[in-house]
């Protein structure tokens, strides 16, 4: 795949290599602290009596958004390069299922 | 193992289809079923119009003329034109690219194991207390009452051979976007490379709803759910949008691969590159796209409202664009070009006005006002058999004759098929063109029979020796195919001497890792390319060496046996104690060897570059 743009040598670029892993860690430990704390956030909006349905319903679908953002960009690594097809794939299947459900929400059944 | 022929005995042979892995056999395998299925098909079809060649016939009636017309419809839509869709792909696509398989060999043989399997189950629904009677689009309002086990029969075995198709799609996206030969970019891929391309992506989307569909079916019939019973909250309608959300992208998925083979034959036979082919490659992707638009023009009359039937009848009228882009582009392909009538390209000429004619009443039908009119009647039956004959099936026929020596090595008879051509042409404008006259005087569809003395008979009557014609067409390409096999004349690598694209480089039929040497693409149409700049062969992008194989192996027919078996116990689970017992085993054949499949190493073998050397010496000499 194009995102190993080194070797499968370890002993090449050591240094800059083990600067990119870490780097790397870094961002997955801030994103999985980030997805717990949403979930979080979620149970919460749930729990606290104040808020109405039509608050936090759409409030949790939008963290659900965020939650899967952060899945695959950060753990199943689609901000590496290589991934543009995948990328391509999935935001034209989600684009079809939105206007599917849309149509259902505007037209068809209400 | 060598690669040079050798003379099998029959049990080999048997062994070697059920065990291969190999492309090119797999295309062979899809064509054979593929065709069988479309002769049982055909048959139906031949019922249904004896049954309605006069009025008040009894040859077939009520109950058992629904089945027939069920699986008619059924059988050809799932088991005759999606299989030989996928034997066309199978048999040209990887070599069309440069590669020397499909990405998945393994799955590539479990989807053709499936549909088989799937196949073979729906079909056996005949043998067991009767066939689904509820149309091919099995509306629940209808299916969810259909007494026995008929219904039972579609939703388990479209299950089973939709996995099968859902894994051929995947597959063809996988290796179209990962094995394309060294320069091959995608706007240098071959017009049925890329149809393959979009209708495998229509496939990924479009099969899901269509799986979802038929579990609520399956748990509605078989294990008490109440997802389209309305009298347990349920609610009929979900059925219909989730079938045609799943339908409509179907008829492109079977209509693209069409436009590929039609693209490949107007640019061969007339000496041109094909025009506009940038247009045509967006026109391609657009119609795709479109395609999931516009599901519900299927139930104009189910009475969504009018601001959703009008959103819908524009966004169908639409898809008029870019098929028109299509048909336009072809036209202008023949434009002065050096046009050989061979069989596939008067196929591929009939194909224009034939479709047109069914795009026409499709834009009729789409115009949601006059569709109260048309609904339900023949004028649809007219219409859809317009663009799926006139156009599937169409090129079907063509790309069966036109590919026929790369997957065979011998060249189907030119006589033979243009007699095919001309009986299927007049057969089939003679059974369908009067049907779009007698669905206009109300003659509804799926109706056994009609009254005398209402205008009806003489439109039947032409119908049904329309039909006739089609048969004795089936039968010729039937016989041209024994006589070719027997004693047909050997086919040169560029079997048609005008080849244009990758396949017509490679001898007939291809050797089994179809490139000695991996070939560099120069630009579109690599093979005239390379021709008009002299040259015998290809230029190799690599040196020869070893080619690595996938090892065959009969796990992928043992997986579809175990679910086939599985099917059987789930749908007798609620009459006979057995049923549960043989559902589980069969669940576990089928785990079993996807466990084994998982743990096995298997590392596939050699072929040395000796073996390759030798090989192509025995092609050239």
């Amino acid at each position: 795949m194009a995102n190993q743009t080194n070797t499968g040598n370890p002993n090449v670029d050591l240094a800059y290599r083990r600067k990119k892993n870490a780097e790397e860690m870094k961002h997955q430990v801030i994103s999985f602290i980030l997805m717990i704390a949403l979930t979080l956030v979620a149970f919460f909006a749930v729990g606290y009596d104040e808020f109405s349905h039509w608050f936090s319903v759409p409030f949790i679908l939008l963290l659900a958004v965020v939650q899967v953002a952060f899945q695959l960009y950060y753990f199943m690594h689609m901000s590496h390069k290589g991934h543009e097809l995948p990328a391509l794939f999935l935001y034209g299947g989600v684009l079809v299922a939105f206007l599917t459900v849309w149509a259902f929400m505007t037209v068809v059944w209400w | 193992m060598s690669t040079l022929a050798r003379k099998k005995g029959v049990g080999a042979v048997i062994w070697d289809y059920l065990t291969t892995v190999d492309h090119k056999k797999i295309a062979i395998l899809y064509l054979i079923a593929g065709g069988f299925f479309f002769l049982i098909g055909g048959l139906e079809a031949l019922f249904i119009r004896i049954q309605l060649a006069k009025p008040n016939n009894d040859f077939l009636v009520g109950g058992l003329y629904n089945q027939v017309l069920t699986m008619h419809g059924t059988t050809m839509i799932f088991l005759a034109a999606m299989p030989l869709v996928f034997a066309m792909m199978n048999a040209v696509v990887p070599i069309q690219i440069g590669a020397r398989d499909v990405a998945f060999p393994f799955l590539n043989a479990l989807g053709f194991w499936l549909f088989f399997f799937g196949g073979v189950f729906l079909n056996l629904s005949w043998f067991l207390g009767g066939a689904p009677d509820a149309g091919w689009t099995s509306y629940a309002s209808l299916s969810l009452e259909s007494p026995g086990h008929g219904i039972d029969f579609y939703v388990l075995g479209l299950q089973i051979s939709g996995f099968g198709t859902l894994m051929g799609g995947i597959n063809f996206l996988v290796t179209i976007i990962n094995m394309r030969a060294p320069g091959m970019t995608y706007m240098r891929m071959p017009m049925f490379t890329w149809a393959t391309f979009v209708t495998s992506a229509l496939i990924l989307f479009a099969f899901p709803p269509l799986t979802v569909g038929l579990i609520f079916m399956m748990m509605d019939r078989l294990f008490g759910g109440n997802f389209y019973n309305p009298a347990g909250g349920g609610n009929t309608i979900i059925w219909e949008h989730l079938f045609w959300i799943f339908g409509h992208p179907e008829v492109y998925i079977l209509v693209l691969p069409a436009f590929g083979i039609f693209s490949e034959i107007f640019a061969t036979f007339s000496k041109k590159r094909l025009f506009g082919y940038s247009s045509m490659v967006f026109a391609t992707v657009l119609i795709g796209f479109l395609g999931f638009m516009v599901w519900a023009h299927h139930m104009f009359t189910v009475g969504m409202g009018p601001i959703a039937n009008a959103i819908f009848a524009v966004a169908t009228m639409a898809i008029a664009v870019p098929t028109g882009i299509k048909i336009f582009n072809w036209l202008f392909t023949m434009w002065g070009g050096n046009i050989r009538f061979t069989t596939p390209m008067l196929y591929a000429v009939a194909f224009i006005p034939s479709f047109v004619m069914g795009g026409v009443t499709g834009v009729m039908n789409a115009a949601a006002a006059a569709d109260y009119q048309y609904h339900d009647s023949y004028f649809v039956v007219a219409h859809f058999h317009y663009v799926i004959v006139g156009g599937v099936v169409f090129a079907l026929l063509a790309g069966a004759h036109y590919w026929w020596p790369k997957m065979f090595g011998k060249m189907l008879n030119e006589t033979l098929g243009k007699i095919t051509f001309w009986l299927f042409f007049i057969g089939f404008h003679l059974t369908f063109f009067i049907q779009h006259f007698l669905g206009l005087m109300g003659m509804p569809r799926r109706v056994f029979t009609y009254l005398p003395g209402q205008g009806l008979e003489t439109g039947n009557l032409i119908s049904t020796v329309g039909a006739f014609f089609m048969a004795a067409a089936t039968i010729v390409l039937l016989v041209n195919v024994v006589i070719t096999t027997a004693k047909g004349q050997k086919a040169e690598a560029d079997a048609w001497g005008d080849g244009r694209t990758l396949e017509w480089a490679v001898a007939s039929p291809p050797p089994e890792y179809n490139f000695a040497q991996t070939p560099l693409v120069r630009g579109l149409d690599a093979l005239w390319i390379e021709k008009m700049e002299g040259k015998k062969g290809l230029t190799p992008a690599e040196p020869l060496g070893d080619i690595h194989m996938p090892n065959p192996s009969i796990l992928p027919f043992i997986i579809s046996l175990g679910l086939f078996i599985a099917a059987f116990g789930f749908m007798y689970h609620n009459e006979y104690s057995w049923g549960l017992f043989v559902g589980i085993g069969g669940l576990l054949i089928t785990l079993g060897s996807m466990f084994l499949r998982s743990v096995i190493d298997d590392h596939g073998f050699h072929i040395h570059k000796e073996e390759v050397l030798e090989a192509e010496k025995g092609v050239k000499a």
